[in-house]
């Protein structure tokens, strides 16, 4: 089944069966191994994409309902003011340990903000909490989303 | 072949005899029909096989009476901290739908149908006892303002409460086939859709 759809503000199309996981077209057909690989049941949040604009577990994404979307990875978040606001305040403060769940916190993050422009502890703990990190992470990343926020407020961001 | 007519005759005298005894369940419908001209029907029957579907965990986890939905055959609380949300879809990044799309998936064990969302709070069933259940589920003020011609419609067409008889792998269907879960809605509405007494909670 050839499905078309946008990838990062690019046309795309793929030939995959059409319960394909969104995950394994974007890593395995197009080589885009930004998004990680976590758990594979929607638990860990680690291949979190944006298809309109909505935060989607990529996982537990068939290809079939890509069709016509717009798809946005970790490669092209800063194309958006609200995804560089992102990636500057996960950089200024440093949020990465080992990382592999950070591609996906920062999809998480940049659709949090995207409808809420000044979350507070509370909305960012509701809003992140499908996003694990071994690592332990959770204050710097609760930091770096009120910093992104207050970059967007400054007019940064791009 | 005498033995054979003696067997036959002794054995339709003993199948008689039980009818007697204990009520011939082949014909029970039947003779729940006779006994209904004689010996009124308990208050509360009509809603009983209704409020037994709505308590299975296939409807219930979805119609909490908080603000968390619950999962698996044993209702435990949605992991990952998920919320009901102000429009009942969850909060951004959170949504339902970040998760949950139209179809099971399988491969994934994430289960899956149109419009996956919780009941609103007014339906939060968790809790409520026939009486409760029955008069929640009629009030216009609570139910979405669905009368019950269209309350029937939901029960029988809306696919997210079809879901309930086709939920995926790990998860158990509602015992109740469709149709008769149906059916027993129809008779629900034609003896007046009653409110049950309080006190009785219907379960498998």
């Amino acid at each position: 089944m050839q499905i078309r759809f946008t990838l990062n503000g690019r046309p795309t199309s793929v030939d995959a069966t059409p319960d394909t996981p969104l995950l394994w077209v974007l890593r395995d057909t197009l080589g885009q191994t930004g998004t990680k690989f976590g758990c594979g049941r929607a638990l860990c949040g680690a291949c979190t994409v944006h298809v309109d604009g909505a935060a989607v577990r990529a996982c537990s994404f068939p290809i079939e309902y890509a069709k016509d979307k717009d798809i946005r990875t970790i490669e092209g978040l800063e194309a958006s003011a609200t995804g560089q606001a992102v990636v500057d305040a996960w950089i200024e403060l440093d949020v990465v340990q080992c990382g592999w769940c950070q591609p996906g916190q920062c999809m998480s993050a940049a659709a949090l903000l995207s409808a809420d422009a000044r979350p507070d502890d509370a909305a960012i703990d509701r809003s992140m909490s499908g996003n694990l990190c071994r690592c332990g992470t959770y204050p710097r990343i609760r930091a770096a989303v009120k910093r992104a926020a207050e970059i967007l407020a400054e007019g940064g961001g791009r | 072949m005498p033995h054979l007519r003696l067997f036959a005759a002794s054995a339709l005298v003993l199948a008689a005899a039980l009818c007697v005894t204990v009520g011939c369940r082949s014909s029970g419908s039947r003779s729940s029909s006779a006994r209904a001209s004689t010996t009124p029907v308990p208050p509360g029957a009509a809603f009983a096989p209704i409020a037994r579907v709505l308590r299975h965990p296939r409807c219930l986890n979805c119609h909490p009476s908080g603000d968390r939905p619950h999962v698996g055959d044993d209702r435990r609380r949605h992991a990952m901290n998920v919320q009901r949300g102000p429009d009942d879809h969850g909060y951004p990044a959170m949504h339902c739908a970040t998760c949950h799309r139209p179809a099971n998936q399988d491969a994934a064990l994430v289960p899956g149908a149109p419009h996956w969302h919780l009941a609103p709070r007014s339906m939060g069933w968790e809790g409520l006892d026939d009486h409760d259940l029955a008069r929640t589920l009629k009030d216009r003020s609570m139910n979405g303002d669905r009368s019950l011609a269209a309350l029937r419609e939901h029960i029988a067409e809306d696919p997210l409460v079809l879901w309930g008889w086709d939920p995926g792998v790990g998860r158990e269907a509602v015992p109740t086939p469709h149709a008769e879960f149906v059916d027993a809605f129809d008779a629900w509405i034609d003896a007046g859709a009653p409110t049950p007494p309080a006190g009785t909670t219907s379960t498998f």
